[in-house]
């Protein structure tokens, strides 16, 4: 690990002034350590958010749900609004990472987490995104785990988050603070896909600090949920997800959000799911042919060609259970 | 019965070491890291602490910090590297060695402790953040010669073969309990998922959890 000057900020105000002169932020810490350990990330200045002011979950006077960025992930999916008002996102924290580490990460943080493509992590491998025009080590290597959606030829690693999913398929704001004030960014456009500069990921400028995520009123009643296919049944990236909420009125689908994880370089919506969907009636044969548009687009690799289809399965499973729900 | 572990009682997780007087591992290691030369220039920081040899040449430059925190009912005050982890505070510096550093990467949980009542990662937890924090070891659990409830239940259920995992086992199983997560097997095996057992005794960690949870 390389050295470090490590500052705790007391105030909002203390924080924005350390990020303008180029300090780097550290709230949970579970992704920056680890990488910093692997001198993947070698900030020369740590800045310590988490004694800030941004760990409340509260109902907006509009009806939507705003989620401090240093809420710990334990403490939304806990939440009881989140757990009423959203299923999704709950369930999305609470198939992450273990217990311990939900203890720990932040909300904030986890939508800023990095990839854990293997040639990323591996300072040794040739990869774009952690030294630019250095080559893409996975494109014709180990790509099993890899983004089908999204990519280009200069990156084709997945972002891991799962409760970006669910920020993603409910249309979420990213609330920032940076010195010229505040600003509110759409999710679908605060993580940006690779391109030709996979170094860039996120809308974030220098010293501008994530505050809240604020999830929109969305017509009630609302169903939703999560669903997270994995190597293993527990404490393991999704090789495929689901994020689903469905608001059904009279017998007919009125409103639809999906998206899907683990497939794309960023939390990949689904509008021509949600398209086919809206305006029908729930069957299983519905479920099936919308399902079938969730990987419209995909470019699969030498080992992830199993994601297509098992994308398709995994939103049509969500969406037959969701849409089932009494 | 004492409540710390001795040093020389530690098994290997290769199983080997086991004959006293024999040095123990960290002694050993430390010598052979000596005698082999590249960390003797300024490669040593809290006395045993070995650093690679990256660390070592910036060792003299390094940032540090002063920390004061209560481990186990007793407030200390260090100062250390920012680099430094909870779990090497904890091992190198106070030689609470209970807890253990599996993989160093958030991904075993053999590190596990509570910071302020809390089932953490120790490993990726930087001492300098932990300011008036208070941080609960394995050493720390027993009740003077009384084992935690768990601690004994482990003892019961022979929940553990070579035992490298258990520190973190328990600790995480009192944050499980703590958290009421233990409402099924299957409810405890995906909360403790966190803490791997290379030796597979996971059902009877299930039941060891179980055991003390019924009993609360």
């Amino acid at each position: 690990m390389h050295p470090f000057s490590f500052t705790k900020a007391a105030s909002t105000r203390e924080a924005l002034d350390a990020g303008r002169r180029g300090g780097r932020y550290i709230a949970g810490g579970t992704t920056l350590v680890d990488l910093m350990r692997e001198t993947v990330e070698r900030p020369e200045a740590l800045v310590d958010i988490a004694g800030l002011p941004l760990r409340d979950v509260r109902v907006t006077e509009r009806g939507g749900l705003r989620i401090g960025a240093l809420v710990r992930m334990a403490e939304a999916a806990a939440h009881p609004k989140v757990r009423s008002l959203y299923p999704v996102i709950s369930e999305a924290l609470e198939l992450s990472a273990s217990a311990q580490l939900r203890n720990m990460a932040t909300i904030g943080g986890n939508i800023m987490q990095r990839t854990r493509c293997t040639y990323f992590r591996d300072v040794t491998a040739d990869c774009n995104k952690r030294e630019p025009g250095s080559g893409c080590a996975a494109l014709h290597g180990h790509n099993r785990t890899h983004a089908v959606l999204g990519t280009s030829d200069a990156c084709v690693a997945t972002h891991p988050s799962d409760v970006a999913v669910a920020f993603a398929a409910l249309e979420a704001t990213v609330h920032l603070l940076g010195p010229d004030g505040e600003r509110r960014v759409p999710f679908a456009d605060f993580l940006l896909r690779p391109g030709d500069t996979p170094n860039r990921e996120h809308a974030l400028k220098q010293g501008e600090l994530i505050t809240a995520v604020e999830i929109p009123a969305l017509p009630r009643p609302l169903r939703s949920g999560y669903l997270k296919v994995r190597d293993r049944q527990s404490y393991e990236f999704a090789l495929t997800s689901a994020a689903v909420a469905l608001h059904v009125r009279g017998g007919v689908i009125r409103e639809a959000k999906v998206a899907a994880g683990g497939v794309g370089t960023v939390p990949w919506k689904l509008p021509a799911v949600e398209q086919a969907l809206i305006g029908e009636r729930p069957s299983d044969r519905l479920w099936a042919e919308a399902a079938r548009h969730a990987s419209d687009g995909a470019r699969p690799l030498q080992h992830n060609r199993f994601k297509v289809e098992l994308l398709n399965r995994t939103v049509e499973r969500r969406l037959r259970t969701v849409g089932g729900m009494k | 019965m004492s409540t710390e572990v001795p040093e020389s009682a530690v098994p290997s997780p290769a199983g080997a070491g086991e004959s006293s007087p024999a040095p123990s591992r960290r002694t050993f290691i430390a010598a052979t890291g000596v005698v082999g030369g590249s960390v003797v220039a300024g490669g040593v920081i809290g006395g045993t602490r070995l650093l690679g040899p990256e660390e070592a040449a910036a060792a003299d430059t390094s940032p540090s910090s002063r920390v004061s925190l209560t481990v186990n009912g007793t407030r200390r005050t260090v100062t250390v590297d920012n680099r430094t982890s909870l779990l090497d505070l904890l091992r190198e510096h106070f030689q609470l060695t209970g807890s253990k550093k599996g993989c160093n990467a958030g991904a075993c949980g053999a590190c596990t402790v509570l910071v302020d009542g809390q089932r953490v990662n120790s490993c990726l937890t930087l001492a300098v953040r932990l300011e008036d924090a208070e941080v609960t070891t394995i050493e720390g659990l027993a009740d003077g010669d009384e084992l935690h409830p768990l601690q004994q239940a482990f003892v019961d259920q022979d929940a553990f073969q070579c035992g490298y995992c258990t520190p973190g086992q328990i600790m995480s199983g009192v944050g499980c309990i703590k958290e009421g997560h233990t409402g099924s097997p299957e409810e405890i095996r995906e909360w403790m998922s966190g803490n791997i057992c290379r030796c597979g005794c996971y059902v009877k960690i299930v039941r060891a959890v179980e055991q003390t949870a019924g009993r609360k």
